[in-house]
Formats: C-alpha cells, structure tokens, sequence
C-alpha cells in the first residue's frame, strides 16, 4: 500500500493498542502465534473486533463480532467510513496533508447510509455505527486481514476499503496503528519482495520503469528480459485456455488441488506441451508433468531467508540432509541455467542473498551475520548501521508530508459472481483449520487428534431445512461440478451459509465446488464464495 | 523524521544491597533480575522470562531485611534501600529443604544439570525422608504427540500459565485437589482427546521436570536411544503461516525429534502451534519407508 507491498505494523504493536479489528481473519486458527500477541492486547484492554461472516474462534475473543454476509465488505467499509465522516471524527489535518481524492471518496460513501449498510451486510445498523464511533475514536488501531479479504473477484477493491479507513482517521504510520494483511505461507511475503509477481524485479521494484530495468539488465551483464510485465497465475490459465501458453515451470506448487474450478485447472494443465514441476513430493500437479525435478524442503534441508507478515527476514537453515536425489532450489536453477547456455556457477545461498541486497535498496543492510544476530530484521533496511524498520509510512505525518501523499480510492460494493438463487441458495465458504494447511500435502504426514476429515459444515437449521442428519453423506452441488461429502452440523454458522477447507483433496475435492472467477488485478480467485445446494443421495436400491 | 522506535516510558533505577554490594536495576525489576545482573546463581523450578511469576516453587528465596518470612526472588520487586542476602543459613536451610520435600517424592532424573548442581550445592539429601511420600504413577500416552508423566511433576504451574493467560489462552488444564492430592488435571480428568487441548505443546516447552514429553522423545528413552550428546539444535522458520515463527528443530540421526523456539524471540516468546511444533513428519518420509 502507497507503494510499499507489506503489512505496516509489527506485531508487539497489538500488545499496545487501543481497537484491533480482525477483518476476514480467524488468526485464532489460521495464524495462532499472531493471535498470541492480540490476546495480550486483548488482556491489557485493547477492544476486538471480529468481522466474519462465521462466529470463529476468533470471534469467541471478541467485543463485538460483525457477521456480515460473505462478501460485502465493502458496504460495511463505506458506512463506517461515513458514520465516522458524520460524527465529526474524520482527521481532516491529515487527510489535508498527507492524502489526495478526499472529496470523491466522501461523495462516494454517502451513499451508504446505515440502512443501506444493514442491507446490504446483514448487520445490524446500531453494531455498525458502534465500530465506526469505537475505530475513529481510538488514538491507536489497527486492522488485520486475511483472505476473506483477498480471496474476491474484487480483492483488490476489498484492501483499498479498509485503507481508506485508515486513511480518513490517521490510523497509519504511527505506532500501534496500521494496515496488516497476514500472510498466509512462511514466504508469501517474501516471494512478492522478490519479484515472484508479474510487475516486479527484486526489492519489490517496478519492472516497467526504464531506470530500474536498465539497473538489473547492466548488473546481470547486460541480459535481455522482458521489459513489460508478465502473467500472474489466474491470467496463466487463462493463456492456457487460449493455446497461448504451452509450456510450464511450476515451483512448489499444487495448482491441480489449489486452483479454484479445478476440473478446469487439471484439464488445462493436461493440455500443455510441456510440463515441469519442482517439488519436495510427488504431488497430484507433478503426476501430471512431464519432467519432475526433486527439490530439498526450503524450511530444513535448505540455506536462505523467508520475509513475515511484519516484513521481518529471518534465516531458515539446513538441519537434514535431504533423500537421494532432492536438490536445492538453487543448485537446480543454475543447472538448468548451464544447460540453457549460462554458466551462474555454484553461488552459497548467502551468495545469492548479497547480490539481492546489492539491488535491492530496502534489503540492502541484511547481511547474514545481522540477521542472525538480530533474530532478524524488518525491511526496509538501506545500510548495515540501520535497525530495520517497526512500522511504515511515519513519513506521513511529516509536514510537509514526505514522498507522495496517499490516495483515497472511491471503491463501490459489488457481491459475489456466483449469485445465490433458488436453484443454487446456499452460500459455500472455505477456509483452514487449525492442525491444518491448505491442501494437506504437509500437514496429512503427522498425527494430529484434532482432526476429523472433510466435512460440510451447515447450521442445524439447515440440516432440518434440507431433511439431512448430521454426519450423513450428501451431495454438494455448484455451478461447475458436485461432490460427496458428510455433512456436520455446526451451531456458529447461520442458516444459508456453509463452510469447508481444502486440506482432504482425496477424500473431498473441494476445489470443484469453487469459481474461478478472478480479480484482474491481485489474480486471486473468489474461494470465499460459491453458491451450492445440498441434495440428499438417494438409498441404494 | 525516520520511522520512529517506541521505547516505552522512561523509567528510573533503583538502588538495592544483594549480599553487602551495591546494585542498581530498572523499577519493576525483580530481586532476581538484581541477582542475574549480580552473577549471582539463583535456584529457580517454577520461573521462566516468558511466564509470570507464580511463586509456588519458593526454591529462590532470599533473606531481605525488615521482612519476618523469606520472599520469593522471582516475583518480588526491589524497592529502593532493600537489603537482600541469598545465601544466609536460613537462606540454604530453606533452599535445602524444598529441594528434598520435592526430591523425596517427584522423580526429578530428567531435570536439567543445574537442579542436581544445586542439590549439591545446598546438600539436598532427598532419601533421607524415605519413600514414603510419592506422586509414582504410570504414564499418560493417550495420544500420538506428547505423553505426560504425573510421576514427574512437581506442580510447578508452568504448563496451567502457558496453557492460559500467559500464552494459549485454551485453559485445558489446571490444578485439580488440595495438599498432596493436588495434581495437573483436565477437566473432569478426561483424556487429552476429550478435553480442550489444542496440543500447542506449549506446556512441554516450559516443563523443567520431563513430565510433559514429545512423544518421539518418550518412545525413544523407552527403547534407549535417545541421545542428547548426539543432537544437533538448528534454528530456522516454521514451514507453515506467514507469522514467521523461529523454529529449533532437535535432530538426532537425521531425524527431528523434538522442536522448540526462543524464549527471546520477539515472534514467538518460546511458544508455538500444533503444525509448528508437531506438523514437521512430512520432511522424514523417506524413499522406501
């Protein structure tokens, strides 16, 4: 956000704030060690809110949990963005100062008065109005979101909502406040800082400015490289689909299990020329390729750094030696570059890491010998005196403000692309688990009591609205294709909505349940929302 | 101006006398941090930095002037002009005596090199009470990633506050009975798999007695070939969410068999979840098994 792609605050600033908003996020189950430092907030006084359309274990911590119907966050944003313009509680001195498009973002939210709000969210109008007031009057908070914000055809419009709140109350750039997207895997964060996304170089700098792409081209001695930017996944299927893109290296990925649609994902990456897949496992995408290339686990048979939600790179070191056979990512890259015709010799880890700072001005002061000391350090950090940095954008508050202000985007609610209706009237969300991570590659290798399988999870009253019992198996039904599945009542879901994950693949395949349809700027896929029905599987004759 | 550091209120120091010298610690400091700062070697079962002081273990009382009953080190904070002496007769003689009420009865083998240092120290002869008074009992193993062992427990409290306020926040365990029944129980003393555990393994990671066990680690004593001079320690970062939580994979043989983190570590204070703690399987699965 206002140019820097990373969450702004450090984690302690949750022990120390006034107001935390958990906006999309069960952290309860999906980033517990997180949660651990909310609950200290939580225990020195800090107000929790909890904004999910599922009463989570998160929202059994909260002071108020705003159930919203899955995906109208936006009209939620908006009308606390104007109950708080109302009450006199906008800081109009920084918003003069630090920001631009006030005027038309103000226009856009009167619109969305508290009766439209309850609506068009499903909230009551009074719990609205009582977290606008408690967020634009507290000195310090901060939201956090998940990927019940991302995961949205309209994802990006989503995160611009709730920067807009903060924007229009000052609740960023200071400590204690701030805007923190929590990463879903170890190097999420990471691997957009190092350009593993379509418009970036290393360091999160823009590929399509001339001055950056002349940088790299002349330190990697001239290299030709495209100049313009490139596909992210969902466009990648896409090309597919239109025989633009035929041939595909995929690193440590499943996307015949991840992609939303799946039956679709599988039969496009079928259709390819050519297929590579690097991976520690034989996974259901590798089955498929043409070439498999064993890689080393990066997280224990492996050297390197991996980037958190609070921006802070920390080492990950070799403890095992990995199975015969299995490489490191980096040996085979620069394999694979000898046998390309470019010969990148046989660089450490750490080798690799020193030509990223000496390109990358905001990681520029990391040496591993600070990072181990240090625990690690939070980007950005220009020289080896510098600290690292706890929050973002304190520039903001500098009169006059320092670098470009920070803009309002107007952003309008826009509901789910799989509309709910008679045929189809149950709202399917996803989600993870605790003692589980997405499709279960990892986590199905230990013994965890906890965990149970697959389920459809509905409201009892649903499962006597459907005339189905609780653990019986049924049919689930989307727009793009069915599954069996039991189903289990779950007494914190309301009627009308329906929840399950992605971790059991093989006993449930959830995936073919979900829509692809895709933001055209982040390129995630709304798994957040399916329209299902549930059918009873007739007895066997 | 750059990016601001928060350094909190400032605070002032405070002067206190440790053993006739002179020290001065930040206010809110314990007589035991003055002890630390002093190198002055302080038996403690039920302290740790990432928990709060519970004071039950009364191990690391001193002597402090003014005050009718030895106090705790670990939880009582030094005042300005305090005189404190740590290693006075009555000092060792109640030093003493904990360390043999808890030895006589507790099966305290598995703690670490330093309780044994004191025992010497302070001449702890724990048989001298006989074997009349035991908490023996056979091992809990009612699930696949830790066992508790209650014959090794000294109720010490560690694993309730990290289970609870100080950590997990799942209030799975508590103190159940009173005097000598007293004992860690789940509720209504339900197995693991009934009751509200999580299995954080937060618990094990602040046991100083081994009653809490990762389950690899009890197996492999059980079979003789667990072998601490033969494990490596090795930081890295947690495989899993993007928190970023500092793992200390324990690995013997090329295998984990047990992991930890930091108590210092500004991610994690030394705790973790269910997959950082017990979801690293997938790395062992090797070609042929």
């Amino acid at each position: 956000m206002f140019g820097a792609g990373g969450g702004t605050s450090s984690y302690r600033e949750a022990e120390e704030t006034e107001l935390i908003i958990l906006w999309g996020s069960n952290a309860r189950e999906t980033h517990p060690i997180f949660f651990h430092h909310v609950l200290k907030g939580v225990r020195s006084g800090a107000r929790l809110i909890a904004v999910d359309p599922r009463r989570t274990s998160s929202a059994e911590w909260a002071d108020v949990w705003l159930g919203l119907d899955v995906g109208s966050d936006i009209a939620l944003a908006n009308a606390m963005a104007r109950e708080i313009i109302h009450a006199g509680l906008a800081n109009m001195e920084f918003i003069a100062g630090a920001t631009t498009g006030f005027e038309d973002f103000a226009r856009c939210v009167e619109a969305y008065t508290l009766e439209r709000g309850e609506a068009d969210t499903g909230i009551p109008a009074a719990a609205i109005k009582d977290v606008a007031l408690s967020y634009g009057r507290a000195d310090r908070a901060m939201i956090c979101w998940t990927l019940g914000i991302t995961e949205h055809h309209n994802a990006v419009d989503n995160v611009l909502a709730l920067i807009n709140l903060a924007l229009l109350t000052g609740k960023v750039g200071r400590y204690g406040c701030g805007l923190n997207p929590l990463r879903g895997q170890n190097n999420v964060q990471g691997g957009g800082d190092m350009g593993a996304i379509p418009a970036r170089l290393p360091g999160f700098q823009d590929l399509e400015v001339p001055e950056i792409h002349e940088k790299f081209a002349t330190a990697w001695g001239g290299a030709q490289f495209p100049d313009r930017k490139g596909w992210h996944l969902s466009e990648m299927f896409e090309a597919m689909d239109r025989g633009e893109l035929r041939s595909v290296y995929i690193v440590g990925e499943n996307p015949a299990r991840s992609e939303a649609d799946q039956t679709r994902a599988v039969r496009l990456l079928r259709g390819l020329e050519h297929l590579v897949v690097q991976d520690i496992f034989l996974t259901q995408t590798a089955e498929l390729a043409h070439v498999v290339l064993p890689a080393a686990a990066g997280w224990a048979e492996s050297e390197g750094t991996v980037t958190n939600s609070e921006r802070r790179v920390q080492r990950v070191r070799r403890a095992l030696e990995p199975p015969a056979g299995a490489r490191d990512d980096v040996d085979i890259i620069c394999d694979l570059a000898r046998r390309l015709g470019a010969d990148w010799g046989h660089p450490t880890a750490e080798q690799v890491w020193d030509e990223c700072r000496s390109l990358s001005p905001m990681h520029a002061g990391m040496a591993y010998r600070r990072l181990d000391e240090m625990g690690g350090i939070q980007w950005p950090c220009p020289d080896e005196s510098h600290p690292g940095t706890q929050f973002l954008h304190g520039r903001l508050w500098e009169d006059p403000v320092g670098g470009p202000r920070a803009p309002f985007f107007a952003v309008e609610n826009d509901p789910p692309v799989d509309r709910l209706t008679e045929e189809f009237p149950i709202r399917l969300t996803t989600g993870r688990r605790l003692d589980s991570f997405n499709t279960g590659v990892q986590t199905g290798e230990y013994t965890s009591p906890l965990r149970r399988g697959e389920a459809l999870l509905i409201s009892p009253e649903d499962g006597r609205r459907y005339g189905v019992e609780d653990g019986e198996s049924v049919l689930a039904t989307s727009r793009r294709g069915s599954v069996e599945v039991p189903v289990r009542f779950e007494p914190t879901l309301r009627p009308g909505l329906a929840f399950m994950t992605l971790h059991f693949p093989d006993q449930v395949a959830t995936n073919v349940l979900t829509i692809d349809a895709t933001d055209p700027k982040s390129g995630t896929a709304e798994f957040k929302a399916s329209a299902i029905r549930i059918d009873k599987i007739p007895a066997a004759v | 101006m750059a990016d601001a550091v928060f350094v909190g209120m400032p605070k002032r120091m405070v002067g206190l006398s440790i053993d006739g010298r002179d020290v001065e610690v930040v206010e809110g400091s314990t007589i035991l941090d003055a002890c630390r700062r002093m190198a002055i070697d302080t038996p403690t079962l039920c302290q740790l930095d990432n928990l709060t002081p519970i004071n039950v273990c009364r191990v690391c009382v001193v002597e402090l002037e003014g005050s009718r009953v030895l106090v705790p080190a670990c939880s009582r904070k030094v005042e300005a002009g305090m005189k404190v002496r740590t290693d006075s007769k009555r000092v060792r003689h109640s030093r003493r005596l904990v360390l043999e009420l808890l030895g006589s009865s507790v099966d305290m083998s598995l703690c670490s090199p330093e309780v044994r240092g004191w025992m010497a120290r302070y001449g702890a002869e724990p048989d001298r009470f006989g074997a009349v008074a035991t908490v023996a009992q056979p091992v809990k193993v009612d699930n696949d990633l830790y066992v508790r062992d209650y014959s090794r427990c000294i109720l010490c409290y560690k694993c309730v506050e990290a289970c609870g306020v100080d950590a997990q926040n799942t209030f799975a365990i508590g103190v159940a009975g009173r005097g000598f029944d007293a004992h860690i129980s789940t509720e209504f003393d339900v197995g693991l798999p009934d009751s509200a555990c999580v299995y954080c393994g937060n618990c094990i990671g602040v046991c100083p007695t081994g009653a809490l066990m990762f389950k690899s680690e009890h197996d492999m004593r059980a079979a003789g070939t667990w072998d601490e001079s033969a494990q490596n320690v090795t930081e890295t970062v947690c495989p899993y969410c993007g928190v970023g939580c500092m793992l200390e994979l324990h690995v013997q043989d090329n295998t984990i068999v047990k992991v930890t983190s930091p108590l210092d570590h500004s991610v994690t204070a030394g705790h973790l979840c269910v997959k950082g703690r017990f979801g690293f399987e997938f790395v062992q699965r090797r070609r042929g098994e």
